[in-house]
């Protein structure tokens, strides 16, 4: 059985095992260079007058490279369920060769176990190298973007959990399989189901699995990114009260009182938060980069904004529970998978012929 | 020996959709059973309700004195040509060969290679590429190189032509004679199993007619014709099966077990075509009657 499980799965895997082999190399051989630059951008940046853009250009020069590698990442375990899972069984029983297979001396259920088991292997194999060398070779960028390890698009493609989600995604499609009979609406099932459950875990899920941190700020200019007056007048502040790193959740300007409020309802014509020029247009300034002394504007609306007791309030995650979420989330895909294997076993004694 | 297939009220239903019902037989060993009835009678439900890949809805089924599928024991002792031959087409013959020998411990490597050589098929050809008949047979010698107590080929030669029909079976019949396996074959083409078999079961509307062996089944039915006569007034042993009339003659197809005394009545040998198709028909017009009296003919034999 084994034999005739692997003689099924031969072709796919002499080509996805070479497409991985060849990213493998690939970031091998990129992957010092990639980590040299970063060293050398750090230390740029302990110049005093290097500032940190350097570690940014470093960033940018890679961005187009690092979003690739992700989504490779990302692709992987969709692709393993819909092209490995959902044909698993479905295509056996739409060409009527399971009528071959089941009636040699080998019991459906042992039949079952070796292909779900021997393809599932290497699926999570496939994804685990992919996700190990990409994990490794992007760990420099990781650092130095924008984004957060922890935040979804990243946590999803980095660490154990594209290995859970690849079993997931083998799981689903071969259930897919064998409810529905026929390999093609398996495959757009698995696909819609896979990408469904990606999508409504960091929204539904994974926020919850730990208890996010609740933090309150000052209005200063370290801690707000942006704010502009709608035409509305009104004003709205996007800020984070959360460190770097952190996955932030929600974050938002709460009166004294503790409420959250927006916009902020102030006057734009006239006192500190007026604009100069024309009156009433809408302004958008953002701060930070207006130099060391701040656009007077900006501090002294963030002044005025502090004096009447408006502050910043965020729910986030702190980088250090990038691990803990993964395997929270790995164990949480994996037993999923052998809920749905469970379902397949179930299933194949009833399947008819 | 004791009964190949044993199958008692056996039925199966697809939703509201009876396939085969209230089907009991008992079919010794070491015979090539004919299951013959129209297409949709309910064969391929039946075999595939032998070889496991069915489980009943209602009633039993033991094949070699076991439930079907029960265990690789069991499977091990059943061959099976599923309809239509399926095969792996993106396999090649050979990888069909290592597939029967990783997946059957009793598999007889000589005799898969042997047959294989015999038929001239290309070891390193494809099964998609196959002909019909070649794909046939590559699935027979799946089956026959098992070395099953018992092969079960469902319509078989269903899209051979005529001279690969004859190759086919008289192929099988040699495996037969050669390893005194038991075989139950299905065909809708009573001609197909005439050559082959010495035991018949007519299957009509999910229900089974008529189970028997050929040679009695042969000597206890009898065409009588003679002077129009209604088949009321014929003696109480004697079943009508099918019966026509003209204005002064009457012919009737009867079974019974004994002779036909009444002189004025020619008897005549009955053809197993004209014997099946008789119990085809009678089905369609069923006598009020009698509707119980089927089950027990397989009794009688």
């Amino acid at each position: 059985m084994i034999w005739l499980t692997w003689r099924q799965l031969r072709t796919g895997t002499v080509i996805v095992g070479a497409a991985v082999a060849a990213l493998a190399a690939l970031l091998a051989l990129t992957g010092p260079g990639v980590a040299h630059d970063y060293a050398a951008a750090i230390a740029a940046c302990a110049e005093p007058a290097g500032a940190c853009s350097a570690v940014g250009r470093f960033f940018d020069r890679n961005q187009m490279a690092w979003l690739a590698v992700t989504a490779i990442v990302l692709v992987v375990p969709p692709l393993i369920g819909a092209f490995w899972g959902a044909p698993l069984v479905s295509r056996e029983l739409e060409a009527g060769t399971h009528r071959l297979a089941w009636t040699q001396s080998v019991t459906r259920t042992r039949w079952l176990a070796v292909k779900l088991g021997l393809t599932g292997l290497t699926a999570v194999a496939v994804a685990g190298l992919c996700s190990l060398a990409v994990t490794w070779w992007a760990g420099p960028l990781d650092h130095s973007g924008d984004m957060a390890r922890i935040e979804p698009l990243e946590f999803a493609s980095r660490g154990v959990v594209p290995v859970a989600y690849a079993a997931f995604a083998l799981a689903l499609g071969a259930t897919a399989g064998l409810l529905i009979r026929r390999p093609l609406p398996a495959m757009a099932v698995t696909l819609a189901l896979f990408v469904t459950a990606q999508i409504a875990m960091p929204i539904l899920v994974r926020p919850h699995l730990l208890s996010p941190t609740r933090s309150t700020v000052a209005m200063t200019e370290a801690s707000v990114d942006t704010f502009a007056f709608g035409p509305d007048h009104a004003l709205r502040v996007s800020a984070s009260a959360a460190p770097r790193g952190a996955w932030v959740l929600s974050s938002h300007a709460v009166d004294p009182s503790g409420k959250r409020v927006s916009p902020i309802t102030i006057s734009a014509a006239s006192g500190p938060c007026a604009r100069p020029g024309s009156p009433g247009g809408p302004a958008d300034s953002p701060p930070g980069v207006t130099g060391p002394d701040g656009d007077p504007l900006v501090t002294g609306c963030l002044a005025e904004l502090q004096r009447l007791g408006y502050r910043i309030e965020s729910t986030y995650h702190r980088a250090s529970r990038f691990w803990p979420f993964q395997w929270y989330e790995a164990g949480i895909y994996t037993l999923a998978a052998l809920g749905l294997a469970g379902i397949c076993f179930w299933r194949i004694r009833r399947v008819p012929a | 020996m004791s009964a190949v297939l044993r199958a008692q009220e056996l039925g199966k239903s697809y939703g509201r959709v009876r396939a085969l019902s209230d089907c009991t037989l008992d079919v010794p060993a070491g015979r090539v059973v004919g299951l013959v009835g129209p297409n949709g009678a309910g064969k391929t439900t039946l075999l595939n309700l032998a070889v496991g890949l069915l489980t009943p809805t209602s009633g039993t089924i033991e094949v070699l004195g076991e439930r079907p599928a029960a265990g690789p024991e069991q499977l091990a002792k059943v061959g099976f040509v599923a309809q239509g031959a399926p095969t792996y087409a993106n396999l090649s013959v050979e990888d069909h060969l290592r597939l029967g020998a990783r997946l059957n411990p009793g598999w007889d490597d000589a005799v898969a290679r042997d047959r294989i050589g015999r038929l001239g098929l290309d070891l390193s050809q494809r099964a998609g590429k196959l002909s019909g008949g070649q794909r046939a047979q590559l699935a027979l010698t799946l089956g026959v190189a098992k070395r099953p107590e018992l092969l079960i080929l469902d319509e078989p030669v269903a899209s051979l032509d005529p001279l690969a029909r004859r190759e086919f079976l008289q192929d099988l019949m040699e495996a037969v004679a050669e390893h005194g396996l038991s075989v139950v074959l299905s065909s809708h083409l009573v001609s197909d199993l005439e050559r082959v078999c010495d035991y018949l079961i007519v299957l009509v509307a999910s229900q089974v007619q008529l189970a028997g062996d050929i040679e009695t089944l042969m000597a206890t039915h009898h065409r009588l014709s003679g002077p129009r006569r209604d088949p009321a007034r014929l003696p109480d042993d004697q079943r009508v099966i099918s019966a026509s009339h003209t204005d002064r003659q009457s012919t009737f197809l009867v079974r019974t077990d004994a002779p036909i005394l009444d002189p004025s009545w020619t008897v005549g040998q009955v053809g197993l075509e004209d014997l099946v198709l008789a119990y085809m028909g009678h089905t369609t017009n069923p006598p009020p009657d009698r509707p119980t009296e089927r089950p027990k003919l397989e009794v009688q034999r």
